[in-house]
């Protein structure tokens, strides 16, 4: 995956070669996106609610994801290591310290960035498979590192430990559910790491990143430092999962090493595949694939879901080859030539 | 006019007698002529092997509905996949909970699955009755007042080993080897129920984790403390380990125990070598289908009855269906006894309250029986013994200790 020429730029890179929009537009956009964040809350049932806000979250997991493997080419399959990572990290803080949400929210990113930034430095010498295959051996091992005895007064062994979900603050107007604030809380977070990551992503470092996937070489010999390049992008990834992993740990009261097994980590790399490779928005439509469409596939067949689940996933990736990022692409381009 | 009257005083009864009847009709998922009962198991995934029971509880609410139905009402059992995954227990739980407004929620699968709604559930006021699941932690009546397991717990069966061991050997060094997590802590717990003040004196502990290679060393060193009665609460692989080795070095224990986890003949006993183990004990509370005792068995032929006609490709030897039907035939006990009231407080009520209660496919003298104290439903079992190719079961059945 070195050289990967079939995946597009993303839509900022080249929003130069075309008609930029109004101002006026762009607020509509905002204005149009805040109330289509907003209205769920107030429209869907709890359980619904609840949904969703694990569908936002993974949407942010597989957005980590996206950030070293779509951007940077560097394959991961162990992704669930760090959401399990920040998400341990939250609730060994909350449930043993009796930290506020909140203030777990640094300290967690911060453990996932160092990790993070620590494992990109045998991803320098292990290229393409090998690193995906390393990665792997990562996620196959996080459950077991979570009930070595060791560790046990700390993670609660194979029980798991509890923690609550943060309450809505007093200051807000109306009376809010624990179930909407959780919901607005994942939002917040998740719109503020998108907003960065996008920022990064169509800056300077972005392209370099990009230029770093497609071609190593030239991209060295323009001046650009590798290796510092793709040991940031880990860590940025990293951080990015870690912080959805904390967001898991409170939407669910709950974590035990099984909830993280592998499934975990091939589950983002499905939802980055379905929502589209290098792509921002994609990722969040990922999330939302991954959560609903095993519930779909059972509806079908409560005899064989994995099989309908599969069938799901081969249609979608015939039916949109690049992603739903891609296929959101295809139909502005049609538009755009059409006006 | 004697007509109108009639009218009028059969409509004022039936005024005065609504207020009565609403609540019933408006308990959580329990409309004119259905209740609906909730469940998660693990329909894909790597535990998607116990999906059968699901399977096997569907049929019972089918001939159940078949025959009238319970209450004057048929149940909609609605069972959700949760691929053994606790958050994904959460959601399905949740989704039936609220969305589909389930009256309860039975059998659920699993202990880490189970772990992840014990708390909701609660808060909630769900019954979560008769899980799927052999851990302790569901008789808590104090704590968890709506969540209540069903098989007798590895600390029940461990009390039934020690009882057994002070009738036979009164003075016995008694060896505990034991995984270390929570399957394996039940069993030192049901140990030192029985035991109490003696348990320090009396035992040796030694245990092992899940991802130790071998565990020769721990049974090398309960040989050298003297133990002769030696219980063990360790999985399959590893049971496989102890049988040979404890044959292999000579040494001759008294009694030995296994885990009733860890009997199985095509997975245990034969990788262990079948001849190694034979006086080896372990415990049923369940009829065993290929147990030529069972063959005109009225329980069991009642059970193949059912077995034909709603799972006829259903394998007889997998034991899980033994197991659905009893589960199965307990819930509907209870049912029968809410009579028409289905509300949450009344289910809980009755599941907390079953008289002494036989079920076909269970060991004659094993009996379902529940208190508003008492939350393990099935306390007694039969001790067995492997002749070296097969499990033959001998005493009287044993009740765990009372804690």
């Amino acid at each position: 995956m070195s050289a990967s020429e079939n995946i597009p730029l993303p839509a900022g890179l080249t929003a130069a070669a075309r008609p930029s929009l109004a101002g006026w537009q762009r607020g509509l956009l905002v204005v149009a996106g805040a109330v289509v964040a907003i209205a769920p809350a107030f429209l869907l049932e709890s359980f619904q609610l609840f949904q969703l806000t694990t569908a936002v979250i993974m949407g942010l997991a597989v957005l980590g994801l996206n950030m070293v493997t779509g951007y940077n080419g560097q394959i991961s399959l162990g992704h669930g290591a760090f959401y399990a990572l920040g998400a341990y990290s939250t609730a060994i803080l909350m449930s043993h310290l009796d930290w506020s949400f909140w203030a777990t929210l640094p300290v967690s990113a911060a453990v996932c960035g160092l990790v993070g930034y620590g494992i990109g430095f045998p991803a320098l010498r292990l290229g393409g498979l090998y690193l995906a295959l390393t990665t792997f051996s990562l996620a196959v091992a996080v459950p077991q590192i979570l009930k070595y005895k060791a560790f046990e007064d700390w993670t609660g062994g194979v029980q798991g430990l509890f923690l609550v979900k943060p309450d809505a603050p007093a200051w807000l107007p109306g009376e809010l559910t624990s179930d909407q604030w959780m919901y607005f809380v994942a939002v917040i977070v998740a719109a503020a790491c998108f907003l960065l990551c996008w920022n990064l992503i169509r800056g300077r470092i972005g392209r370099a990143l990009m230029a770093t996937r497609d071609h190593p070489v030239a991209a060295e010999a323009m001046g650009m430092d590798i290796a510092t390049l793709k040991t940031r992008a880990f860590a940025v990834s990293a951080m990015v999962t870690g912080i959805a992993g904390s967001l898991s740990a409170v939407a669910i009261e709950f974590v035990a090493p099984d909830s993280f097994s592998l499934m975990v980590s091939i589950t983002l790399f499905v939802g980055m595949v379905v929502g589209g490779v290098a792509s921002i928005l994609g990722s969040l439509f990922g999330g939302l694939f991954v959560i609903f469409v095993p519930n779909i596939a059972e509806a079908i067949s409560k005899a064989a879901p994995g099989v309908i689940y599969g069938i799901i996933l081969i249609a979608f990736l015939f039916i949109l080859p690049d992603g739903f990022a891609g296929l959101l692409r295809r139909i502005a381009g049609r538009l755009r030539r059409r006006g | 006019m004697t007509l109108h009257r009639r009218a009028l005083l059969t409509g004022g009864v039936a005024a005065l007698a609504l207020p009565n009847l609403a609540p019933a009709q408006e308990a959580p998922g329990v409309t004119a002529n259905e209740i609906r009962i909730g469940s998660t198991n693990a329909l894909s995934g790597p535990a998607s092997s116990y999906s059968v029971i699901s399977r096997c509880l569907t049929a019972m609410f089918k001939r159940l509905n078949d025959q009238g139905g319970v209450g004057g009402k048929q149940v909609n059992f609605i069972v959700y996949d949760d691929a053994y995954t606790p958050p994904r227990t959460l959601e399905q739980t949740r989704r039936l909970v609220e969305q589909d407004k389930v009256a309860f929620l039975f059998n659920q699968l699993g202990t880490p699955t189970n772990s992840a709604i014990h708390r909701y559930v609660n808060q909630r006021k769900v019954p979560h009755l008769f899980l799927a699941t052999g851990a302790d932690k569901w008789a808590q009546p104090q704590e968890y007042p709506w969540t209540m397991g069903w098989q007798p717990s590895y600390r029940t069966e461990a009390q039934i080993y020690t009882k057994h061991i002070l009738e036979q050997r009164p003075q016995a060094k008694i060896g505990v080897l034991y995984q270390n997590d929570d399957f394996g802590k039940d069993y030192v717990n049901g140990v030192r129920d029985v035991l109490g003040a003696r348990f320090d004196s009396m035992v040796k502990l030694v245990s092992h984790e899940a991802t130790d290679a071998t565990i020769d060393s721990q049974i090398v060193t309960l040989q050298g403390s003297g133990v002769d009665a030696l219980i063990c609460g360790i999985i399959p692989r590893f049971a496989a380990q102890a049988i040979r080795k404890v044959f292999d070095i000579g040494w001759k224990p008294a009694l030995m125990f296994m885990t009733n986890v860890s009997v199985s003949g095509s997975i245990v006993m034969q990788p262990a070598g079948a001849e190694k183990g034979v006086g080896l004990i372990t415990s049923d509370y369940r009829k065993d289908q290929s147990d030529p005792s069972w063959a005109d068995d009225p329980g069991m032929n009642e059970w193949r009855d059912f077995m034909r006609r709603y799972i006829p490709d259903g394998e007889l030897g997998d034991n899980n269906y033994t197991y659905g039907y009893g589960a199965a035939s307990t819930m509907i006990q209870v049912l029968r006894q809410c009579g028409t009231n289905f509300s949450r407080d009344n289910v809980m009520k009755q599941a907390t309250s079953i008289a002494p209660l036989e079920i076909g496919t269970l060991l004659p003298g094993v009996k379902v029986s529940t208190t508003p104290t008492n939350y393990h439903p099935i306390r007694h079992m039969q001790l067995q013994r492997w002749d070296g190719r097969s499990w033959v079961r001998f005493g009287n059945v044993i009740e765990g200790a009372n804690v």
